[in-house]
């Protein structure tokens, strides 16, 4: 062992022998982090039975890529990187805290292995970790302070700004990395004389040069001083963080590990409860703050309150009254006042949250797009957590006016327009000369069963999309068959939006159709209707979207397609959220479009594919009348303006309805066009 | 308080296609489905709302055959403590009269404060609260869409007056009211909220047990017989409007504000 000029563990005040104290701090503060986390637990053993602890492997990639790898970060370049190197840095500086702790009760204390080469290197990196921490801290207090990111903003009707919060604990870290330094310069400065090398440039080495000369004396109190700063700082910093956002930085990692890994589906009411055992369920969905999961509850702990989820979020673009980030937020206060650290909880009954800290309107605003589940740098998930608060506002009659007249209409008829069954089919008369559309009502049967889903069976204009699926695929040689007056809604969205028992019978109707039809592989023009099969149906056969068999059916051969007429337009692809985010299905329909000869395709860069922006949404989002400033379709209309797009290209029959309206609302009607990709192709393909 | 809210079960035209029967004397009516009155089913929300507030119980009753019992637990899934179905093969083919008799009956079996039904119904007829009352000998009010109870000997109502006026008037109690929609916001019944209520027991009353006699309902002793039934055919009139959106909509703001629509 080096023995050290000066040592904090050997230091005394007025011969008190100073390692007391730095054996006190360190107990005190283990034992104030392990009381505030048990306290911080406590809820979640309320919370709702979630089993995830499965698929280990997949959750330990999860884990690599977006913790350790910070994988989503760099999607907000300069926040992203400073943050990867404050991330980093804290992960070298973890070895040096606890050397640093163990110094003022163990002279010259070096983590065992460290004694060498290794401790040696090491010494470098942490120098150099040290002073990237401080540079990346000071940036981003400059950034918070001074340039204030809009999206950290905190509107009025949500509280108090968070600025403050940010910078103390910007402050912190900076305390932290300078009295590291401090410590180490004033000993290498005592040292300089042994040879004792430290990296140039860093912060060490600047307190090193700054002390130069210093006497050892002063240089020995300067150390102490900063001895003690560190080890305060660091053990207030750690109790310190159960108490905000930065909880992440000890639960980030669980939250990732546990986070949702399939896409497209939808959490059961109860984890445990089968669909048969339903209707024993006394209550329904999330109506109190115990009924989330715990793992939901672990989610707003973890909220970063980094607010990309709210600037990805289409609701909160046209300034509906709901921001993602304000649900974790709010809940996250909540916890923290009825779980306090100190002292007791109120008592009396649980407060039920809509109504409390959330609104109606609010929960209803969600197109459930999961752009903000997609953007979420530590996993947090939203959708689930919007159905199942739905579950909890329709179990106790609380539904929109605007939402009970469809949903009574798919209860009597199966659609929410309230047709009649018998017609279900009738928009195959207008297929075409020489084709006729197979159908299970009339006894035909065929490998591929084409379910054409409520819009593109009923509305007038949706049907040409399902007239033209049917010429496709005909053409593309394949036997089709549509179900006809048996086929329901596949109820989609009647299920996100928390009429569960009302989609268990539309899912049984269908299921049992499906299974009649005899066929073996399902198609569908329609997003929900591939999500809802693929993802809340169980034996159902494999289903593909019009999309994916397109593309195949170009990539083979077996549709050829025409010249554009009008080779001066430019196209651009909307990404439905049900085709891209919630299946990733981002290629095939690019590859559809792009073998067009003459076909001059943009991106809208910055919201296409997994950050492609809600057209409004589907299903039941189609009668619900929000309150908002703009239409999401607007907005989007917009993109594909800036991108220079003149026509937009999409592959879902809602994302027509409300882009189709949006253009006329925009004013760019005869300017901006929009077509479905089976209508591309069928216009284009080679008869 | 103790409410009696009437309900009716009738083909919802939204979720149908009505069209006239051959015979010329109804709609078809074999590919129909059917749901509570709309004008009820406010009726009933305003009822399950008073007595959240004030305390008491509320009462359905519908008066129909055995396929009405479908309606009579639904609004029991929204609330309802008590239901009941008043059904008997005399009461067929009763005019308005016949079925303000037999509610009539029902509602003296019991002690109500209120009794409350739809301001009307799809056939628009409107008819049945008011002779509820006057068989009765209570006080009347109709389409009413605001109640404020008071001191429980009476109450703060509300009426739309042709052209958007609100009247406000005081009714003593015990009274009969017809709601008129917008009156709250009705809350939903899903399926899980039918199944709760589903063994629940919906007593029925028949001609004897109300005791009214087959001299005063039923086709027979109607005295308002519908003999046609039809859809007018459309005359000339309709007029198409041409132009961009902007010229249209100035063009329909001119039209309705020379019609009168709007002021
Ligand atoms: S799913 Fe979409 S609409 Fe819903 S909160 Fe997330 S981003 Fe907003
Ligand atoms: S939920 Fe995720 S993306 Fe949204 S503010 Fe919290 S950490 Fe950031």
């Amino acid at each position: 062992m080096i023995h050290e000029p000066f040592s904090p563990a050997t230091a005394t005040l007025a011969g008190f022998p100073l390692w007391i104290l730095f054996v006190l701090i360190p107990l005190v503060g283990i034992g104030c982090f392990a009381w505030i986390m048990a306290r911080r637990a406590a809820p979640l053993f309320k919370g709702a039975p979630d089993p995830r602890f499965d698929r280990i492997p997949e959750r330990i990639v999860m884990v690599l890529k977006l913790w350790l790898a910070q994988w989503r970060q760099p999607r907000y370049f300069l926040a992203g990187v400073l943050h990867i190197v404050v991330f980093f840095g804290f992960l070298v500086l973890g070895a040096r805290s606890t050397e640093m702790v163990v110094l003022g009760f163990v002279d010259g204390f070096r983590l065992p292995g460290f004694g060498g080469a290794l401790g040696e290197a090491y010494d470098v990196a942490k120098d150099v970790a040290s002073t990237l921490v401080l540079i990346a801290v000071v940036i981003l207090a400059i950034r918070r302070a001074f340039f204030k990111p809009a999206r950290y903003a905190v509107p009025e009707r949500y509280g108090k700004d968070h600025t403050p919060e940010a910078l103390f604990v910007l402050g912190m870290i900076g305390l932290l990395m300078l009295s590291e330094s401090a410590f180490e310069g004033s000993l290498l400065a005592a040292q300089r004389e042994a040879g004792h090398s430290v990296t140039a440039f860093t912060l060490a080495w600047a307190f090193q040069q700054m002390f130069a000369g210093v006497a050892t004396s002063t240089l020995a109190a300067v150390n102490l001083v900063a001895y003690v700063v560190h080890d305060l700082t660091f053990f207030f910093f750690l109790c310190f963080l159960p108490f905000g956002k930065h909880f992440h930085v000890i639960t980030s990692l669980f939250n990732v590990y546990f986070m949702r890994l399939q896409l497209g589906n939808v959490k059961p009411v109860v984890h445990g409860i089968t669909d048969a055992q339903l209707d024993d369920l006394k209550s329904f969905g999330v109506k109190k703050f115990e009924d989330f999961t715990w793992k939901h509850m672990l989610d707003f702990y973890s909220c970063v309150d980094c607010g990309r989820c709210s600037d990805h979020c289409p609701a909160n673009a046209v300034k509906r009254p709901l921001s993602p980030r304000f649900i974790s937020i709010k809940a996250r206060d909540y916890a923290f006042e009825h779980y306090p650290v100190f002292g007791k909880s109120p008592t009396g009954d649980a407060p039920n949250l809509i109504g409390g800290i959330y609104t109606e309107d609010e929960i209803w605003s969600c197109t459930t797009c999961g752009a903000c589940e997609e953007e979420c740098p530590v996993g947090i998930e939203y959708i689930d957590k919007m159905v199942d608060l739905r579950r909890g506002m329709v179990d106790e009659g609380m539904v929109p006016q605007s939402l009970q007249k469809p949903m009574s209409a798919l209860e009597k008829r199966g659609n929410p327009w309230g047709k009649l069954e018998k017609k279900r089919a009738e928009w195959t008369a207008g297929v075409g000369e020489g084709i006729e559309v197979k159908s299970v009502e009339k006894g035909d049967t065929a490998d591929t069963l084409y379910f054409v889903d409520s819009i593109s069976s009923y509305d007038d204009r949706s049907q040409k999309i399902a007239q033209a699926t049917a010429r496709v695929l005909a053409k593309g040689g394949i036997d089709f068959a549509v179900i006809g007056k048996d086929e329901k809604d596949s109820g989609h969205d009647v299920r996100r939006f928390g009429e569960e028992m009302l989609f268990q019978t539309l899912k049984e109707q269908n299921t049992e159709a499906i299974k009649a039809s005899e066929a073996k592989t399902i198609v569908v023009n329609d997003p929900h209707a591939l999500n809802a099969l693929r993802n809340d149906y169980k034996d159902v056969p494999p289903v593909q979207h019009v999309s994916e068999v397109v593309a195949l059916l170009i990539e083979g051969g077996k549709l050829k397609l025409n010249p554009l007429a009008d080779a001066t337009r430019t196209y651009t692809f909307h990404d439905p959220c049900y085709l891209g985010r919630h299946n990733g299905t981002y290629d095939p329909p690019r590859t559809a479009i792009d073998a067009i000869p003459g076909m001059k395709r943009v991106e809208m860069t910055g919201n296409c594919r997994d950050r492609s922006f809600c057209c409004g949404g589907g299903g039941l989002m189609l009668f619900y009348e929000p309150d908002e400033e703009q239409r999401m379709g607007v907005v989007r209309v917009n993109q594909a303006k800036d991108a220079g797009a003149d026509v937009i290209v999409t592959a879902c029959p809602f994302c027509m309805t409300n882009i189709e309206d949006a253009i006329k609302v925009a004013g760019l009607e005869g300017k901006m066009e929009v077509i479905d990709l089976v209508e591309l192709v069928d216009r284009q393909m080679q008869q | 308080m103790e409410i009696l809210v009437c309900v009716k079960r009738v083909p919802d035209s939204a979720e149908n296609e009505i069209s006239v029967a051959p015979n010329g004397a109804d709609i078809k009516r074999d590919d129909l489905v059917y749901s509570v009155n709309e004008w009820d089913n406010y009726a009933v929300e305003e009822a399950i709302q008073i007595v959240e507030r004030d305390g008491g119980k509320v009462t359905v009753i519908s008066v129909g055959d055995s396929d009405a019992e479908e309606i009579v637990r639904r609004e029991m899934a929204m609330g309802a403590e008590q239901g009941l179905l008043a059904t008997d093969a005399t009461f067929e083919g009763s005019d308005g009269l016949g079925i303000a008799t037999i509610l009539a009956a029902a509602a003296k079996k019991g002690s109500y404060d209120l009794i409350l039904t739809g301001a009307l119904a799809d056939d628009g007829a409107a008819q049945v609260g008011g002779m509820i009352a006057a068989l009765l000998d209570l006080p009347y009010a109709s389409v009413v869409n605001k109640i404020e109870t008071k001191d429980g000997k009476s109450l703060r109502i509300g009426r739309e007056i042709e052209g958007g006026a609100q009247e406000i008037n005081d009714i003593e109690l015990p009274c009969v009211l017809s709601i008129q929609t917008g009156i709250n916001e009705p809350r939903y019944v899903g399926i899980r909220g039918i199944r709760k209520v589903a063994s629940v027991e919906i007593p029925v009353l028949d001609a004897a047990a109300l005791g009214v006699t087959a001299g005063k309902v039923g086709a027979d002793s109607a005295n308002v017989k519908r003999v046609d039934y039809f859809v007018p055919v459309a005359g000339a009139g309709a007029e198409m409007l041409s132009g961009s959106n902007d010229e249209l909509a100035d063009k329909l703001v001119a039209l309705l504000k020379a019609k009168g629509g709007i002021k």
